[in-house]
C-alpha cells in the first residue's frame, strides 16, 4: 500500500499501460514541453502538461509514442481515431474540458458513430483525458465540467473519478476498453491522495461505489462533489442523521442498480453536480430514479448542482456557483424531517 | 513625421505596460491576486506600436494575453487592475478575471481564451463594418500557436474570398506555451502560411515600436485601398512564462541575455532623442506611468468584492434570473 496523489496515480496508470501495451501512445500539447530546445539540458520533459500529470513519459518512451502536438484539436483527435481504427490505443489531451468545442465532431460525429454506423465492423479504443472543474479562479472558459456534453452521446463512455484509487482503476480499464471513452480529470482533485495497492486491478467502467454506507439519506456525488458529500455526513453523524454517499464513478454506462439499492433503502435523495443544472447528470439521475423508484421515494428527489450561468472568475460568486457542503447539509436536514 | 503628441502618447504607454506588468509578476508571486495571470513583457511595442495607428472606436480583439492591448486600446488602469483583483468595479464586473480582460467601449470586441478564437470575431466585425459602409478598421491578435488551429485558417480564407480589410495580427514570441516556435513551423516564415490564401502579409521587427506603428499604419491603408486582409508577423520575445508561476525550464538563459539585447523597453529608451524626447522629458513620462500603474494597483486593493448572487446577472439580455439558480 502506498499513499498517492490522483495525479500520480494517474501517472502510474499512463506508464503501466505504455509497459503492458507497445500500441498505446499519448498525444497532446505540451504533454512533454520543451520541444525545440532538446540541445539544452534540462528542459526535455519540462511541463508534463500544465499540471505535470504526463511528466516522464516522454523521457520514458520517446517521442515516437508520446507526441506534443500543435494547438490543433480537431487534428490530432481526428488522428487518434484513425490511429485506433487501425490498432493503436491512443490516449490524447484535451488541456482543458473547456475547449471540447474545437475538437467536439471528432468525439460526437466519428468516434462515438464509426461503430454503429458503418455496421459494427470497427471499433475506436482511444481514451480522451481532459481537466474538469471550477474552484480555480480560472474564469468561464477554463473550469466547465461539461459531463453530460459526452454522455448525451451515444458511443462515448464517460468516466470522471474522485480519488486516486479510482482514478488509477479506471484510467487502466479505459485504455484497455474498446470504445472512446472521455476520462475527466478535477484539478482541484490532482494533489489529494489515499491509498492506492501498486498492484492495483483495473476497475470495470460501469460499476459505482458506496463510498459510505448509511441509512437515512442517499447522497448521490458526482466527482470533486464526493467531497462535500463526505464532509455533511460527518457533521450530520454528529446529530444522529446517517447517510449513504453513492459515487457512481462512471455516466456512461452508469451503474444503475446501485443507485437503486441505494434508493430502495433511504428512500431520500439528494444528488450534488458542480454542472450547470439543465440536462445534467443530476437531472438525468433524478429522472431515472423518479422513474424507477418512484414508489420508494417518501420525497422528490433533491439536485444541488451550479447555477445556469457560466463560472464566474471572482471569489465570492464562484463559491456560490459550485455547491456547497453546507447547501447538502441543509437539503439533508429538510429531507430528514418528511 | 510623427507627431509629438503621438510620441508621448507611445512612450506613457510602453512604459505603463511594462511597470504594469511588472506588478502583476510581483503579486503573482506574493499570491495577492487568484487565478491564472499571463503576463506580455516583451510585447510592449507590438501592442503600442499597432493600436498607435488605431482610433479609440477601431474594433480589436485579443487572448488571456490581454493587458497590454487593453492598456494600450484606452481600457482604463483602475478597472483592469480590479477586474484582476476579482472586484465588483472590475472592467468586467469580476466574472472575467485577468484573462478575459475587455471594454466593448473602448473598441475590444473580446479577449477569448480559446487559442483562435478571435480572429473570426473581427472578421464579423469587419462584415459589420463593410456591409454598413463604415470605416473603422479590424484588427485580431493572436499568438505564434494559433495559427495551427482551424478556426484561424477559417477565419483568414473567408476574408480573403470576401475581401474584407481586416488586420490579422500575429505576435510571434518564439513559444506557444512550452513549445518553441522553430519547432512547431512547418513553414520558414510563420507568414508564408498566408500563400494559401494569397494574402498580403509583412514580418516585422515586434521590437521597435515605431517599426510597428509603421507598418501597421501602412497595412491598414492598404488593406482598405485595396479592399483585402492584410496578416502582420511581428517577431518578439516572450519574456514571461506561459503565465506566472510557470518554470520557464525550456528557454535557456542564453536565449533570454540575448533577446534582452533587443527589449523593447531598452529599444524605446535608445530611440527617445530620435523622437525629441530629451532625458527630463523621459524621466518625466516614467514617472508618471509609474505612478498611475501604482495608484491602479492601491485603487483595486481597496475595492468592494462582488456579491455572490450578482453570479446570476446578465448571462442573457432578456431572461428570468430568478430560474437560473
Ligand atoms: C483551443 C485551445 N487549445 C489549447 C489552449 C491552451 N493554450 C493556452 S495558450 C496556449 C499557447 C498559445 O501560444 P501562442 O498562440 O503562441 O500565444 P502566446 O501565449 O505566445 O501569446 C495554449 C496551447 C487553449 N487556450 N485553447
Ligand atoms: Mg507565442
Amino acid at each position: 500500500m502506498t499513499i498517492k496523489t490522483v495525479k500520480d496515480a494517474i501517472n502510474d496508470a499512463l506508464v503501466q499501460s505504455f509497459e503492458e501495451d507497445k500500441n498505446v501512445i499519448l498525444m497532446g500539447e505540451d504533454i512533454a514541453g520543451g520541444k525545440g530546445r532538446e540541445q539544452y539540458q534540462g528542459t526535455q520533459d519540462a511541463w508534463g502538461g500544465p499540471f505535470g500529470v504526463t511528466q516522464g513519459l516522454y523521457t520514458k518512451f520517446g517521442g515516437e509514442r508520446v507526441r506534443d502536438t500543435t494547438i490543433a484539436e480537431a487534428g490530432f483527435f481526428g488522428a487518434a481515431i484513425g490511429a485506433a481504427m487501425t490498432g493503436l490505443r491512443p490516449i490524447v489531451e484535451l488541456m482543458y474540458v473547456d475547449f471540447a468545442g474545437v475538437c467536439f465532431d471528432q468525439m460526437m460525429n466519428q468516434a462515438a458513430k464509426v461503430r454503429y454506423m458503418f455496421g459494427g465492423k470497427q471499433k475506436v479504443p482511444m481514451v480522451v483525458r481532459t481537466v474538469v472543474g471550477a474552484g480555480f479562479r480560472a474564469g468561464s472558459e477554463h473550469s466547465q465540467t461539461l459531463y453530460s456534453l459526452y454522455t448525451h452521446i451515444p458511443g462515448l463512455k464517460v468516466v470522471a473519478p474522485y480519488d486516486a484509487y479510482d482514478a488509477k482503476g479506471l484510467l487502466l480499464s479505459s485504455i484497455k476498453d474498446d470504445d472512446p471513452v472521455i476520462f475527466m480529470e478535477h484539478k482541484r482533485l490532482y494533489m489529494t491522495s489515499c491509498e492506492v495497492p501498486d498492484d492495483l486491478k483495473p476497475i470495470p467502467l460501469g460499476k459505482g461505489r458506496i463510498r459510505r454506507e448509511g441509512s437515512d439519506v442517499t447522497i448521490i456525488a458526482i466527482q470533486r462533489m464526493n467531497l462535500f458529500a463526505e464532509e455533511a455526513a460527518d457533521e450530520l453523524e454528529k446529530i444522529n442523521i446517517s447517510c449513504e454517499i453513492v459515487d457512481p464513478r462512471t455516466y456512461s454506462p452508469l451503474d444503475e442498480e446501485l443507485i437503486f439499492q441505494s434508493v430502495k433503502k433511504t428512500g431520500k435523495v439528494i444528488v450534488v453536480d458542480e454542472s450547470n443544472p439543465k440536462c445534467s447528470l443530476a437531472s438525468e439521475i433524478s429522472s431515472l430514479i423518479s422513474e424507477k423508484c418512484f414508489s420508494d421515494l417518501k420525497a422528490a428527489v433533491i439536485k444541488i448542482t451550479a447555477p445556469h450561468t457560466p463560472v464566474p472568475f471572482s471569489p465570492p460568486m464562484e463559491d456560490f456557483y459550485i455547491p456547497s457542503t453546507k447547501k447538502i447539509i441543509d437539503a439533508v436536514k429538510k429531507l430528514k424531517d418528511v | 513625421m510623427i507627431e509629438k503628441e503621438k510620441i508621448n502618447w507611445i512612450y506613457k504607454k510602453i512604459f505603463t505596460i511594462r511597470f504594469f506588468e511588472e506588478r502583476i509578476k510581483k503579486i503573482a508571486k506574493e499570491k495577492t491576486v487568484p487565478g491564472y495571470l499571463h503576463t506580455c513583457i516583451g510585447s510592449e511595442a507590438i501592442c503600442v506600436g499597432v493600436m498607435a495607428a488605431l482610433n479609440q472606436d477601431d474594433w480589436i480583439s485579443s487572448t488571456y494575453r490581454n493587458h497590454g492591448h487593453a492598456i494600450a486600446k484606452g481600457c482604463e488602469l483602475n478597472e483592469i487592475t480590479s477586474e484582476i483583483y476579482g472586484r465588483k468595479t472590475g472592467i468586467c464586473k469580476g466574472r472575467g478575471g485577468s484573462m478575459h480582460i475587455s471594454d466593448f467601449s473602448k473598441g475590444m470586441l473580446g479577449s477569448f481564451g480559446i487559442v483562435a478564437a478571435g480572429p473570426a470575431v473581427v472578421l464579423g466585425a469587419a462584415l459589420q463594418e463593410k456591409i454598413n459602409k463604415s470605416n473603422k478598421t479590424c484588427v485580431s491578435f493572436f499568438g505564434d500557436g494559433a495559427i495551427h488551429n482551424g478556426a484561424f485558417h477559417e477565419a483568414a480564407g473567408l476574408a480573403k474570398l470576401w475581401d474584407i480589410p481586416m488586420i490579422f495580427v500575429c505576435e510571434n514570441n518564439g513559444y506557444a506555451e512550452a513549445t518553441a516556435t522553430d519547432w512547431h513551423l512547418n513553414t520558414k516564415e510563420l507568414s508564408d502560411i498566408t500563400k494559401a490564401y494569397d494574402m498580403l502579409s509583412y514580418i516585422g521587427d515586434g521590437n521597435n515600436v515605431f517599426k510597428v506603428y509603421d507598418i501597421s499604419k501602412k497595412a491598414i491603408n492598404e488593406a482598405k485601398q485595396k479592399n483585402t486582409p492584410i496578416f502582420l508577423e511581428f517577431k518578439n520575445y516572450r519574456f514571461s512564462g506561459q503565465y506566472e508561476g510557470d518554470t520557464q525550464l525550456y528557454q535557456p538563459q542564453e536565449e533570454i541575455d540575448k533577446a534582452k539585447q533587443n527589449d523593447p523597453i531598452k529599444l524605446a529608451k535608445e530611440n527617445s532623442s530620435k523622437y525629441g524626447l530629451n532625458k527630463n522629458d523621459l524621466e518625466k513620462i516614467i514617472n508618471e506611468a509609474k505612478e498611475e500603474v501604482d495608484k491602479a494597483f492601491d485603487f483595486a486593493d481597496t475595492q468592494p468584492w462582488p456579491q455572490p448572487e450578482d453570479a446570476l446577472e446578465e448571462v442573457y439580455v432578456n431572461y428570468p434570473v430568478e430560474i437560473n439558480r
